[in-house]
């Protein structure tokens, strides 16, 4: 039995959302590793103010691609999202604490002032920033290596806890601080600071520099763990995986020769991310769960399938947007918690419009109405009261009728 | 030691519990992600339209406490998704394609709102007035229509419709009529009234604290008015919902409904129950009105009421006194939030300024606890009294619950991580109010952000030239404006009542 083109669709769409969240979530919990990383209070000082400036405001939208990815699998594919849930209940509870400590500790930190405080929540931010990519990672080896059984009776450790699902965990934490560092590169190139360029650089080069040697192991465990997908990668899916390995080594090459291109960067890096996430997809085709759920078994009724490219078409046409304009507005750093009040337009402008005889001129309004005169408010009291009778009499009488 | 492991395993109380308190911590925040944007962008459109500097600067600081809960609400929510499926395996496994679609469809709102709230929260200082005004617009859309398709499949679960079992297996699935069960529309606009209440009495009770200790400016007294004018407008709508509600639940969920006003057998004439407790079929302790249960359901006293030995005992949800004592609540701190606004509405339609004596001013401090005290009693009411059905008559709570080891331990994880959450999501609030009231206004921003940028970069960047320049005059002056619009506010905080 061959899968719906609904299902082939609603599976395509699922990876490039997990591709998405790699990318954008990915980034943003690399940023929590770097700031991790960045040493004392004092010395990380600089670099924490620029991941945390470009993480703020755009971090809960990246965030949202989980939920989707969440949503998908559950409507699209409900056995293989059960299956999932109840076989890997320990590493997505840790995963899922993860993402709890660190929303957390990202609401707080900005409101604590004390330095003790500042560091537990920047702790709890940054703690959790590894521990959730890390679980995230053994989840997908579990998947990938079909440990997942389709009617689990319980927790199944050994799935997540083969030398290929730990492998992968680790392998998710690397490229998560890899593709951020490339990415805080540009932020930092874009503001003008120097030596922030170069020091996200050097985090960029080494974190490629540990990825792509962890992505080799981890496909060579996987030859022997899983055949069906390492046979894929090899076959159908090696252009994907060469294009992957490519952009990879396309960024460390730009890194070099310090040609910090922000479109050109960015998007090497986004590629080598991307394509192997697809590549991934493409080698598990046609299985959920390699060599025991089928995507054409694993799948929701047609109706369920079409909803949901149905709404995958409503998110593009009012997310797309959305996300531009954020992108947008952040990239030209319209989006800030700047500390002086020099450039609060909106105060400007009232302080402007406040001020008596300018308000027309300033603002482009009229000024504020007076009170409604006491005739009015008489006709507004009666017809209001008019229709508040109309309405209770017609739910009486619906009630009635039913 | 391995009887206990084995009834911890499957047994689905630890699941309930962790499920209900997730629910009953998210319930709080999604209302600010729904109604507090809504709030907020009144003040801003008062203070953008008239200049009135008081009121923006309510905006901003309520934008600052939104940053803070929009993002524990992000946190919970997904808490919750996750639990569908570490919890609920049973359900989502076989019912996924039919519930998950109301869930899809608030996927696309929530992203909308997630974007917008990046907008929104962080484009007070470069956006141009009216557009940063309009940024705001979706996440008020969104959060309504987010909050729609979210109660939607709550609604699908009390009233399951839209799909094909063969075998216990779904064959096939019609996701409009998902969607649009028959509960919907009722259990959808009972919770969009209630968000409003919830956030606006809230936010409403700690400005009428602010003014029963003095501080009667201005800017208290529009902090006040204009969250309260928004759960006062809620209020009375809520009542009339909830008898509508009502009814539709004694035709739809009739063991519910029995649940809720204690009727054990099949009658006319009920009695409506005030209070008691229901034990081995007596009840003690209430106040019973003759034949009143009959005449809210059908207007006659002699409606028939269904009782709950129209099912056999295992299909009869448990905990009765805990249903019907919710029930009570609610309606009890309902009709207080409608008197509290009827009370203030008729003040001010015949003297035309608000109400602040003491006398009202106490219970309107109180009004936010007692909106969400009813709220949660609301949800206590609905899910406890669909037990043991997962979903209404088709799926049962303990062919859902997962069977993974392991619940017990998330539960207290979780429950000892939203102690912590619930301190802080009130601690933080109250510390930034302190701050606000020690400090001018000018400088607040300068102390609020440890890891923002330093003076030298605003010096870089600040008076880069925007696009889009709303206010030519003041972006040609930033700087002088700025002080002129901090002098404004200062004076707006500390200036004398000028009504």
């Amino acid at each position: 039995m061959s899968p719906s083109p609904e299902a082939i669709a609603v599976g395509a769409i699922l990876f490039v959302v997990i591709a998405a969240y790699a990318l954008f979530g990915g980034a943003d919990f690399g940023g929590g590793i770097w700031d991790l990383l960045a040493g004392g209070a004092e010395r990380g000082a600089a670099p924490r103010e620029l991941i945390d400036e470009s993480i703020t405001p755009v971090w809960e939208a990246n965030h949202v691609w989980l939920i989707f990815i969440l949503v998908l699998l559950w409507t699209s594919f409900p056995p293989a999202f059960a299956a999932i849930m109840t076989a890997l209940f320990v590493p997505l509870s840790l995963s899922l604490l993860g993402i709890m400590l660190r929303g957390a500790g990202f609401a707080f930190r900005h409101t604590a002032q004390r330095l003790e405080l500042r560091q537990l929540t920047g702790a709890a931010f940054a703690a959790a920033s590894l521990i959730t990519p890390f679980f995230m990672g053994t989840i997908v080896g579990a998947v990938a290596t079909g440990r997942v059984p389709v009617h689990p009776a319980g927790n199944v450790l050994a799935a997540w806890t083969s030398a290929t699902a730990i492998l992968t965990g680790f392998l998710f934490v690397a490229a998560c601080g890899y593709i951020s560092a490339v990415f805080l590169v540009i932020e930092a190139q874009q503001r003008g600071h120097q030596d922030l360029t170069r020091y996200f650089s050097r985090r960029a080069t080494a974190a490629g520099l540990v990825t792509g040697p962890l992505a080799g192991a981890t496909f060579a465990e996987m030859s022997a763990s899983a055949p069906y997908v390492f046979n894929r990668l090899t076959g159908i899916a090696l252009p994907l995986v060469a294009v992957s390995i490519a952009g990879g080594v396309a960024v460390l090459g730009l890194l070099w020769l310090r040609w910090y291109h922000a479109l050109f960067l960015r998007a090497t890096a986004a590629i080598a991310v991307a394509a192997v996430v697809c590549g991934w997809g493409l080698a598990q085709y046609p299985f959920l769960f390699p060599a025991s759920l089928t995507l054409a078994v694993g799948s929701a009724p047609t109706a369920s399938l079409v909803a949901e490219l149905i709404v995958t078409g409503l998110a593009l046409l009012l997310v797309a947007p959305g996300f531009a304009l954020l992108y947008y507005l952040h990239q030209r750093r319209m989006l800030t918690e700047a500390d002086s009040d020099a450039d609060l337009r909106l105060a400007a402008h009232v302080g402007q419009a406040g001020l008596p005889g300018q308000a027309g001129q300033a603002s482009g309004t009229a000024p504020a109405p007076g009170p409604a005169s006491a005739r009015s408010r008489t006709t507004t009291g009666l017809v209001l009261a008019l229709l508040t009778i109309r309405a209770i009499r017609e739910m009486l009488a619906r009630s009635r009728r039913r | 030691m391995g009887a206990l492991a084995h009834v911890l395993a499957v047994d689905p109380v630890p699941a309930r519990s962790q499920m209900g308190s997730s629910l009953g911590f998210h319930i709080i925040l999604a209302c600010f992600g729904i109604a507090f944007a809504a709030v907020t962008m009144i003040a801003e459109w008062i203070g953008i339209r008239r200049g009135d500097a008081a009121a923006l600067l309510l905006a901003r600081r309520w934008s600052k406490v939104m940053a803070v809960l929009v993002a524990v609400g992000a946190v919970s929510g997904t808490v919750m998704s996750y639990e569908m499926g570490l919890l609920w395996p049973g359900l989502m496994g076989r019912f996924g394609a039919a519930i998950g679609v109301p869930f899809s469809i608030e996927g696309i709102f929530f992203f909308l709102e997630a974007i917008f709230v990046g907008v929104y929260l962080y484009g007070w200082r470069r956006l141009p007035p009216w557009v940063h005004w309009w940024s705001g617009m979706p996440i008020v859309v969104g959060g309504i229509l987010g909050a729609l398709s979210v109660v939607a499949a709550n609604s699908w679960m009390n009233s399951p419709a839209g799909f094909t079992l063969r075998d216990g297996k779904i064959t096939s699935v019609s996701p409009v009529s998902v969607f649009f069960n028959a509960a919907t529309p009722y259990e959808t606009t009972h919770m969009l009234l209630a968000a409003y209440m919830v956030t606006g009495f809230l936010v409403a009770g700690v400005y009428a604290v602010g003014l029963l200790r003095g501080r009667r400016d201005r800017y208290h007294r529009l902090g006040f008015a204009i969250p309260f004018t928004v759960a006062g407008i809620a209020a009375p709508l809520q009542v009339m919902m909830g008898d509508v509600i009502a009814r539709f639940v004694a035709t739809n969920q009739p063991v519910k409904f029995a649940a809720m006003e204690y009727v054990p057998r099949t009658t006319r004439d009920a009695p409506e129950w005030l209070g008691g407790i229901f034990i081995n079929g007596h009840v003690y302790f209430g106040a019973a009105i003759p034949a009143f249960d009959s005449i809210l359901v059908g207007f006659s006293p002699h409606t028939k009421v269904i009782g709950w030995d129209s099912v056999p005992a295992a299909q009869r949800p448990p905990l009765v006194t805990l249903i019907h004592l919710s029930f009570n609540v609610m309606i009890g701190m309902g009709l207080f939030l409608f008197a509290l606004a009827a009370w203030q509405g008729w003040w001010w339609w015949f003297h035309r300024r608000l109400l602040l004596t003491p006398w009202f001013l106490v219970p309107s401090a109180v009004s936010g606890v007692a909106a969400v005290t009813a709220m949660e009693a609301g949800w206590v009411v609905t899910e406890v009294g669909r037990q043991p059905w997962i979903v209404y008559r088709v799926l049962l709570v303990r062919d859902a619950v997962t069977p993974a080891a392991g619940v017990p331990v998330t539960l207290g994880v979780i429950l000892s991580l939203y102690a912590v959450l619930t301190v802080v999501s009130i601690g933080i609030p109250l510390i930034m109010s302190r701050r606000w009231r020690q400090q001018p206004a000018a400088e607040e921003d300068a102390e609020q952000v440890p890891y923002g940028p330093s003076p030298a970069w605003a010096a870089t960047t600040g008076t880069a030239p925007a696009t889009g320049t709303g206010t030519p005059a003041a972006m040609g002056t930033a700087s002088t404006a700025g002080t002129a619009a901090s002098a404004a506010t200062g004076q707006a905080t500390t200036g004398p009542d000028s009504q």
